[in-house]
């Protein structure tokens, strides 16, 4: 069967460089994909991957190297080029215009005029029914949750006729079960002779998904292994280049006793629509209580109700038995509850990008000393001691973080949070971005803080990691509580299908206990 | 009711500049640009126009020299915003006090060149742009002159709008441009030349805008030069633009209401004694209180455009 597909090759990258400046983004990458078959390129951030499809597409051109289609080598300029010698990318932030329907969307940019809109609508519903999709055509984007408006993504490159399909962490913001159906979707193009190319940093996904695996690490393509042939271990340490520990640690803590507990609230957004209804749960000293829901379930709004940013419609929130609702962020902290808030938007929320480290460190501390003079003296200390504890990658306290790299940012933020000794903190999806060594750094400075009691409220996207981290899951669905569930007595498909809003049968007595 | 009709005729007559204006603002903004600079442009256009007309005596070259002097101007723009990624708001307050100041220095100059030390445009051309007069229709009874009484400014206002309006609801093009307006990104990877088009509809609106000036200088100043002579037009037509919610139809009744508010005064029964400088303001207190109003939050699809304000560098991320 391999030797079949040896002169079936679909693309393939030869030598492919790409600088931008001083930095080798690419560095003489080979890739190939045949035809009928799934290729998943797997890497940790900064490997080069969206670099390297980004050629593929047309964003991006090679400095060295070249790309053949169908054995015939071609430049493309342009993501028009790409579209027409089939190469269809589904980025990982959609480039979907949101006032727009899904089939304007869809046709954008195509010769198609608008004045035969059946003619559309029926080839559209044509590819849907082709490939298992299920839209409909007339809904606009912001009516749509994040699996449609990928599904709209999809029809999209198949509409312009595309063979080569290119998707970037597409299972990124997916439920499992969301997931299954759009690797069904994959299937299927690959039973049709497409050639599929997944992007992902999720192992379990590359092993049930692809056919075979190129690795990229730090710009270079190391190996391309048979999936069949691989197993999670051997795939990690050729993408981190040494072997790594990859279970995540959950001490237990005894003696847990109630610190935060929420009754009955209920948030509004800014635009009026009711992002929390009557959500009631309790969080314990010494714990990690995980909060899963596809995104905009309100976590955000959570987050940011408890630490009074945003105003509460109903509802209390008791911090050993004290009412916090209706005080201002500045009050809460001068009650002397240090509850520390990691926003999911780093730089837009945490951090002020264009200050270097101390001057972020002042901004949490400067509060409390006197006199309109700020010392930089202390804050300067700490800064250095984060750097040398957390291991942080940066050419100066005073250089600006929006400088310093993702991973590195987070430690900053997450290390400013901790130095101020919290009773309670709050992490929004703080591995987001993150490469494997720096979450797993993440996760055992988490749980330090776990076992110095300290409460810890965990917002994740990683089904696997909440697992495995967290002492209790809570489940979030359109605002409300589908479930509070212990971590070790429940599934990932059980997680799963609460995210979609359905309560668990055994779950109503753990509620009943809060 | 002859003055009913009379008020009517002068509030359209009078909202035409700012139709003008609105129009060349939407054709700025649908593709993600805010244009601050309508006042200056429209000072351009305003002297391209009248110099031209003055020379040819030519009705028809001085609004293409109008036209074209608006393009010019708002080229000038694109290429500082959309090549050279300026910022846009304070790209287009120095074009409006570079399109003012140059206006007038041309103005000026002319001025003292002149025979007599006055600009008046020649008779043949004043000729052509007073109001038409079809022959039956205009002499219908009442409908003859609330319909057909006006300069050919008025006839070109309301097509141009109505085009527009097509424009962007019902071809390829505008789809691609309101697009681009939303979502520079999402159109870049569909294969639109995001640059291109915004160039094109930005120098469009700037041409638009550049024939509402020469409105103001052939038909408000009946002709004779003088300095100043948008006169702060060109900011309530931007405001007007919110006013619209981006919509060039509705842009027509908008400016006409805006006209309106500049005529009531002479309509006005004298006994009522209220100060001329309460009608001088009206407008503008009214823009003020429109840009209250509709700011307040609206449906997606009636606000501006998602980027607009915003330059699109592909390699951002």
């Amino acid at each position: 069967m391999t030797a079949q597909k040896e002169n079936n090759v679909a693309i393939e990258c030869r030598g492919i460089t790409k600088r931008f400046g001083s930095v080798v983004a690419n560095d003489k990458i080979n890739l190939t994909v045949r035809k009928g078959e799934i290729l998943a390129l797997l890497g940790e951030n900064g490997s080069g991957k969206t670099t390297l499809m980004n050629m593929l597409s047309g964003i991006y051109h090679p400095d060295e190297g070249s790309i053949l289609v169908d054995g015939r080598e071609v430049t493309i300029n342009s993501p028009t080029d790409a579209t027409k010698l089939g190469i269809g990318m589904i980025h990982q932030h959609f480039k979907l215009v949101e006032v727009f329907s899904a089939m304007e969307n869809i046709v954008l940019g195509t010769r198609e005029t608008l004045q035969k809109p059946k003619e559309m609508k029926a080839r559209i519903e044509e590819l849907s029914a082709r490939f298992g999709l299920e839209i409909d055509p007339q809904e606009k984007i912001y009516n749509m949750s994040v699996s449609e408006k990928q599904t709209v993504e999809i029809l999209k490159v198949l509409y312009r006729g595309a063979k080569i399909l290119i998707l970037d962490e597409p299972t990124a913001v997916l439920t499992p079960q969301e997931t299954e159906k759009l690797f069904e979707i994959l299937r299927r193009m690959k039973s049709e002779g497409n050639a599929v190319i997944i992007i992902t940093h999720k192992l379990n996904e590359v092993l049930s998904i692809s056919d075979r695996v190129t690795i990229l690490r730090k710009g270079r393509s190391i190996e391309t292994v048979v999936t069949s042939e691989s197993d999670v271990h051997s795939l990690t340490e050729l993408m981190v280049g040494r072997p790594v520990e990859l279970s995540i640690d959950r001490p237990p803590v005894e003696n847990r006793s109630e610190i935060l507990k929420v009754v009955n609230l209920s948030i509004r957004k800014p635009d009026g629509a009711l992002a929390l209804n009557d959500v009631s749960f309790t969080i314990n000293r010494g714990e990690i209580l995980g909060i899963a829901g596809v995104a905009g379930s309100g976590q955000k709004e959570l987050c940011e109700g408890l630490v009074g940013l945003l105003s509460v419609e109903k509802g209390a929130i008791l911090y050993d038995k004290e009412n916090i609702v209706g005080k201002t962020p500045a009050e809460i902290i001068d009650l002397g509850i240090s509850m520390s808030f990691i926003p999911e938007d780093r730089l837009g929320m945490g951090l002020v990008a264009g200050m270097g480290m101390v001057e972020n460190m002042l901004l949490k501390s400067y509060r409390s000393k006197k006199g309109p003079f700020v010392k930089t003296q202390p804050a300067r200390e700490q800064a250095q001691r984060l750097i040398k504890r957390l291991e942080i990658v940066t050419p100066g306290v005073d250089t600006p973080v929006r400088m310093m790299s993702g991973g590195n940012v987070q430690k900053v933020l997450l290390g400013r949070e901790i130095e101020s000794s919290p009773n309670v903190l709050i992490t929004a999806y703080p591995v987001r971005g993150l490469d494997i060594n720096s979450s797993y750094t993440v996760y055992e400075l988490l749980n330090e803080q776990k076992k110095k009691n300290v409460a810890v409220i965990y917002v994740g996207e990683d089904l696997d990691v909440l697992l495995e981290l967290c002492d209790r899951i809570m489940v979030l669905c359109h605002g409300k509580i589908t479930g509070i569930v212990d971590a070790d007595k429940v599934t990932k498909d059980e997680i799963g299908l609460m995210m979609t809003g359905e309560q668990l049968q055994s779950e109503s007595e753990t509620e009943g206990e809060n | 009711m002859s003055m009913i009709i009379k008020f009517i005729v002068a509030s359209i007559a009078s909202g035409t500049p700012i139709l003008f204006g609105t129009l060349g603002e939407i054709c700025h903004e649908k593709v993600g640009h805010l244009n601050l600079g309508v006042e200056g442009i429209m000072s351009i256009g305003a002297v391209a126009g009248f110099m031209v007309g003055y020379r040819t005596d030519s009705f028809v070259l001085a609004l293409i020299a109008a036209f074209i002097g608006g393009a010019l101007a708002s080229l000038l723009y694109a290429l500082l915003t959309v090549t050279f990624m300026a910022n846009q708001n304070v790209t287009g307050l120095t074009l409006t006090i570079f399109g003012v100041g140059l206006a007038n220095f041309i103005g000026y100059y002319a001025l003292q060149h002149s025979e007599n030390g006055t600009l008046k445009l020649p008779e043949n051309i004043t000729a052509q742009m007073r109001n038409v007069s079809i022959p039956g229709l205009s002499n219908i009874p009442v409908l003859g002159e609330l319909l057909f009484s006006y300069t050919p400014f008025v006839y070109i206002g309301i097509i141009t709008a109505l085009l527009l309006g097509y424009y962007y609801k019902r071809t390829k093009t505008g789809l691609n441009v309101r697009a681009i307006g939303e979502n520079p990104a999402a159109a870049d990877a569909a294969g639109i030349k995001v640059t291109k088009c915004k160039y094109l509809n930005i120098c469009l609106g700037g041409g638009i805008c550049g024939i509402g000036g020469a409105y103001t200088i052939m038909i408000i100043n009946k002709g004779v030069w003088i300095s100043d002579c948008v006169g702060g037009l060109g900011w309530i037509a931007v405001a007007l633009v919110i006013f619209a919610t981006w919509s060039p139809v509705k842009a027509i009744l908008g400016s006409f209401v805006f006209g309106a508010l500049r005529q009531i005064r002479y309509y006005m029964p004298n006994s009522i004694g209220i100060s001329t400088a309460i009608y001088d303001m009206l407008p503008y207190a009214i823009t003020l209180l429109v840009l209250v109003v509709t700011s307040v939050r609206m449906v997606r699809e009636k606000s501006q455009p998602a980027a607009c304000g915003t330059n699109y560098f592909r390699e951002d991320r």
